[in-house]
């Protein structure tokens, strides 16, 4: 069952559940940080409306860098008033920001060390009609592989809003995804959030398999939890929304207690969350995995539901790996 | 226009030859350790450098965190044995110091690392992101009206990179006249002369087209160096960058302007006949 401690949204699995894409978080999400420390400033590459990061820029003009469509700059100037003493947040599409300028945020940000904040929009394969360009799926390895740098995955907009502010003060460097679509908001402003701690979205009593997820795709979990319960199969969902660092305590515990375990991700199956789980558990547990995410392929156009359901990344799709892994034990 | 008196250009001057010196001899002590390492580049600025940490920049040796010092941005990081020898000379370290480069354990990285040495602002090495950075520096520094300068030194081969180009739109965009650039122009790059590999010129227009005041000067002009440095300064309406021709390997006859010594160490054997040509080009008797 849902997990009460969660304080998850009333509304949640029900059709009056409300949706916010995720990058709304972050619009939130700087402001709130704006307000509470002046050095908070928030840079775009021609795409301040649908980042969000516009709404930053009404409340703090002066505080809004815009570099034009130039994704290198975007993350260097941001090096820069980060090597100052500024915190800044530079947003685009994550196709381009970390896709484009990985080697900048390699070198000025995460080798240099200095607290720059990479927001990658639009990630994942919801993002729909745009199609394979700009449905990015592999940025969370590319963020992952990179010394000091952290890697969050909002599940909602309200998560996004608390990863945002969290990380204007962790004083890292830190890649923050969002995406496009409005998506289902699962927790509420009561829900527990601290980076690098997973917590239980559906805790059950002898779960038979663990489902470890970040992002939207979580609901797509929490309706593939339901479903399995009522088959008679019990089931724990975590969200692993840090994937670095990861939550490695409560992944072996879920892991161990459950005996099999499903990672859900809007993302290529290698180098994401999975990849990271799999490497906690293969050092202190192994447990059959079945990998929910791109098996190793580019997107294409179409609405968030019908590509979900192709690339096998929804609810029955779930079900179906959890039945699998099960089988495995 | 001169600022400098004629005894200080004979001290910038002797200060330039020493700064080579000691180059020549880290290179020396590091490639016992390799066959990598950069010789052209680090002769051919050693003068510009002599100026910045003897004349032009605010920066305290003892202090090297001080919020108030005007930041020194090396975009082609791989020039970084004379900046090393020049902070050492400065007082930032010891002199015997800069032997330890590109060995095992030294501050003294191949390329500059900010958390390996105090006084280096960015980790720098790949070509191309200098600028945007110092122009980061630059604007987050005018929010809060700080009086400090930033300057970037750039090389010319790095003009290829489009990150370059970005940052050159984005600091003329927001007159970043706290930010003075000097692109070393010594025409030569890893496997050839630059206008070979992927021309640049004509540089300076380029520049001039893309918003920015430009300077052209000898970079082994002490007066040249000091004035244009001094008079960027003065100009507000645009952002300046100073073209300074330099002769790579300037000091040592068998280095000069042979692309070759880009990116090889001087070995030990040599080290007798390079100091000579170098004491000889600097009118020291011995």
């Amino acid at each position: 069952m849902l997990n009460k401690g969660a304080k998850l949204s009333d509304k949640i699995l029900t059709d009056e559940v409300e949706k916010k894409p995720t990058r709304d978080g972050f619009g939130l999400g700087s402001i709130d940080a704006g307000k509470k420390d002046e050095r908070v400033v928030v840079l775009s590459a021609d795409l301040a409306e649908s980042v969000r990061a516009e709404w930053f820029q009404k409340e703090f003009p002066d505080r809004y860098i815009e570099v034009g469509v130039a994704e290198q700059n975007l993350a260097t100037v941001a090096a820069g008033l980060a090597n100052y003493g500024k915190i800044p947040f530079f947003t685009s599409y994550a196709a381009f920001s970390p896709g484009r300028n990985w080697e900048q945020i390699r070198t000025t940000i995460a080798l240099n060390n200095v607290p720059a904040k990479v927001c990658g929009m639009h990630a994942g394969v919801q993002t729909g009609p745009d199609g394979a360009t700009h449905q990015m799926l592999e940025d969370i390895a590319l963020m992952r592989a990179m010394p000091n740098m952290i890697v969050v995955v909002p599940a909602d907009s309200e998560e996004g809003r608390k990863a945002t502010y969290e990380a204007a003060f962790n004083g890292k460097p830190t890649y923050l995804r969002f995406g496009r679509e409005k998506m289902p908001v699962m927790t509420t402003a009561d829900t527990p959030f601290q980076i690098g701690k997973a917590y239980y979205l559906w805790k059950s009593e002898k779960p038979q398999v663990a489902i470890i997820g970040c992002g939207p795709l979580l609901y797509e979990a929490l309706l593939a939890a339901t479903q399995l319960e009522k088959e008679g199969i019990s089931v724990s969902v975590l969200n692993s929304h840090t994937v670095k660092p990861l939550d490695a305590d409560l992944i072996y515990q879920v892991a161990v207690e459950a005996g099999a375990v499903v990672t859900v991700e809007e993302h290529q199956v290698i180098g994401g969350l999975g990849g990271a789980v799999a490497e906690c558990l293969a050092k202190r547990a192994p447990t059959p995995i079945e990998f929910i995410g791109m098996q190793n392929e580019f997107g294409q156009t179409g609405t968030a539901a019908e590509l979900i359901k192709h690339y096998k990344l929804d609810a029955a799709a779930i079900v179906e790996a959890s039945k699998r892994v099960i089988k495995r034990k | 226009m001169a600022y400098l008196t004629e005894e200080k250009v004979q001290e910038l001057q002797r200060l330039a030859c020493a700064i080579r010196e000691t180059t020549i001899r880290s290179l020396v002590a590091s490639g016992e350790n390799g066959t990598n390492g950069h010789t052209a580049g680090p002769l051919g600025m050693a003068d510009v450098f002599a100026v910045l940490y003897f004349h032009t920049l605010n920066h305290d040796p003892k202090n090297p965190d001080w919020d108030e010092r005007d930041r020194l941005i090396l975009s082609h990081g791989h020039i970084t044995p004379v900046r090393y020898a020049a902070m050492a000379h400065a007082g930032y370290f010891p002199i015997e110091e800069c032997m330890t480069l590109r060995h095992f354990g030294s501050r003294l990285q191949g390329h500059p690392e900010r958390h390996f040495l105090p006084g280096i602002e960015t980790t720098s090495g790949p070509l191309g992101s200098g600028l945007s950075q110092a122009g980061g520096i630059a604007y987050g520094a005018r929010m809060d009206g700080k009086k400090f300068r930033v300057i970037c030194l750039m090389s010319d081969g790095e003009q290829q990179e489009g990150n370059i180009w970005e940052a050159a739109m984005f600091v003329a965009k927001n007159r970043l006249t706290n930010l003075t650039a000097l692109l070393d122009r010594n025409n030569i790059q890893i496997s050839g002369n630059t206008e070979d590999v992927m021309p640049l010129e004509p540089l300076a227009d380029k520049y001039k087209a893309f918003g920015w005041h430009v300077m052209e000067i000898d970079g082994h002009n002490i007066e040249e160096i000091a004035d244009a440095f001094e008079e960027a300064k003065a100009i507000q309406e645009k952002p300046t960058v100073i073209v300074a021709n330099t002769i790579p390997g300037k000091g040592v006859k068998t280095i000069e302007n042979d692309y070759k010594w880009h990116g090889m160490p001087p070995k030990s054997e040599q080290l007798g006949t390079f100091l000579a040509e170098l004491h000889s080009a600097c009118g020291v008797n011995h």
